[in-house]
């Protein structure tokens, strides 16, 4: 290679390295402000501030979602695994807004500890299953909970009756 | 090696070349959109919580894919230009990044339209949407950049350091679902491992992708053969070729 093309090769290899390590320590330094959401154990930590507009997110607990019945008024819980946090809110829930979904919701925290809503909005997982394959799915989840429900049970069952329940299982 | 290399740097050599890869790369285009489209749209199951919506991905994620790896063309092509002082690098360059900024805008817009029926919303500020569309304006001010010089040497260098810089943004958009807490669901498809998607689903997908990487061939091409006509209008081998010789 040419002097004059190597010394051109480096300035291009220095602009891109350049480029790369300004934006990668101002995306370190702004890592906090980049996430979309908190999560219900960074708010129990108090990392969060209160009495402003924050977004929290986390996955909608099972059993949790609650509607009035006169009124839009919800409530549900979120968690990340570890922590949990109360949200209400006032408003028509997306479509695919669902337990055991993640959510994102924008709002602020209340004195009382709970998150009130001004916006709900549902969070797509990466997963794609046509419905058959998804109630295969579920069917087999509810098989196996049934079935060591039964095997929990079984010491009160007797033999026949343990294998009714398989055969009619296997009958779906 | 160095030879081909040079001779592939004459625009009048890929101009001949080029011409010839046209109708193949044409009829594979046709011929894998197409197919993706009807299996995609019609065949393919929907999904089981988001219906018939969730069909938008074979537009959305070829496109993203495209607008992706468009970039890395075009700033290759900028440093070769700048590095080699290769005139039909800078050409290839030019011509990649209206393409790029269409398929970054389809990507946005698809999403958006998405967005509403699956989030609720048609936007929302995370890091993913927001680098996306740092990669429209990139585009957006190349574009801008390579008409605002009088000298095409002067504009090809411009063009090439703003495609360099922009390069970093490439990566942070691939990866922004990992290293952030973002609304945009990570990557269905992944480097390594299975997709999680039912392969029903996936078959017409990799088909649009497919597709979509002969389009982005065919266009580049084409843009950079009207770009090589503009620009050597003046050569007896362009004069020869419009008189029909």
């Amino acid at each position: 290679m040419k002097p004059a093309r190597k010394q051109r090769l480096l300035v291009v290899v220095f602009i891109v390295v350049i480029a790369a390590l300004v934006v990668g320590l101002l995306s370190y330094a702004l890592r906090e402000n980049i996430n979309l959401f908190y999560t219900p154990s960074q708010i129990a930590a108090g990392e969060a501030p209160s009495n402003t507009q924050i977004r929290v997110g986390g996955m909608v607990v099972v059993d949790s979602l609650q509607r009035a019945a006169d009124s839009l008024d919800s409530s549900f819980l979120v968690s990340d695994g570890s922590a949990t946090l109360l949200i209400h809110y006032s408003g028509i829930l997306p479509d695919l807004f669902a337990e055991d979904e993640a959510a994102v919701a924008t709002g602020a925290l209340g004195d009382d500890g709970a998150f009130v809503a001004q916006q709900v909005l549902a969070k797509h997982d990466e997963e794609y299953t046509p419905p058959e394959v998804a109630d295969a799915m579920q069917q087999a989840i509810d098989k196996k909970a049934k079935a060591s429900s039964a095997k929990a049970a079984g010491d009160a069952l007797n033999k026949t009756k343990s294998k009714a329940l398989d055969s009619t299982e296997a009958g779906y | 090696m160095w030879q081909w290399f040079h001779k592939l740097g004459s625009p009048r050599w890929f101009y001949q070349i080029s011409g010839k890869f046209l109708p193949w790369l044409a009829v594979a285009c046709v011929v894998l959109i197409a197919t993706g489209v009807v299996w995609g749209l019609a065949f393919a199951p929907q999904d089981a919580r988001q219906g018939n919506s969730f069909r938008i991905i074979y537009i959305h994620v070829p496109a993203s894919f495209l607008a992706l790896a468009g970039y890395y063309v075009m700033a290759a092509a900028g440093a070769v230009g700048m590095i080699w002082k290769m005139k039909l690098a800078d050409m290839v360059m030019v011509a990649a990044a209206p393409l790029g900024a269409a398929l970054t805008f389809i990507a946005l817009f698809t999403g958006a339209v998405w967005g509403k029926p699956t989030w609720g919303t048609y936007w929302i500020w995370d890091a993913r949407i927001t680098s996306m569309l740092v990669l429209l304006f990139l585009y957006i001010g190349i574009i801008a950049l390579s008409r605002s010089f009088s000298t095409r040497e002067t504009s090809a260098r411009a063009c090439a350091i703003l495609a360099l810089v922009g390069t970093v943004n490439i990566p942070i958009i691939y990866k922004s679902v990992d290293w952030w807490y973002t609304l945009h669901q990570p990557a269905t498809i992944k480097l390594s491992g299975a997709p999680s998607m039912h392969p029903d689903m996936f078959k017409p997908l990799l088909v649009m992708i497919l597709g979509f990487y002969c389009f982005y061939a065919l266009v580049l091409l084409l843009n950079t053969r009207t770009e090589i006509l503009l620009r050597e209008r003046r050569t007896t081998w362009v004069k020869e070729l419009a008189e029909g010789k």
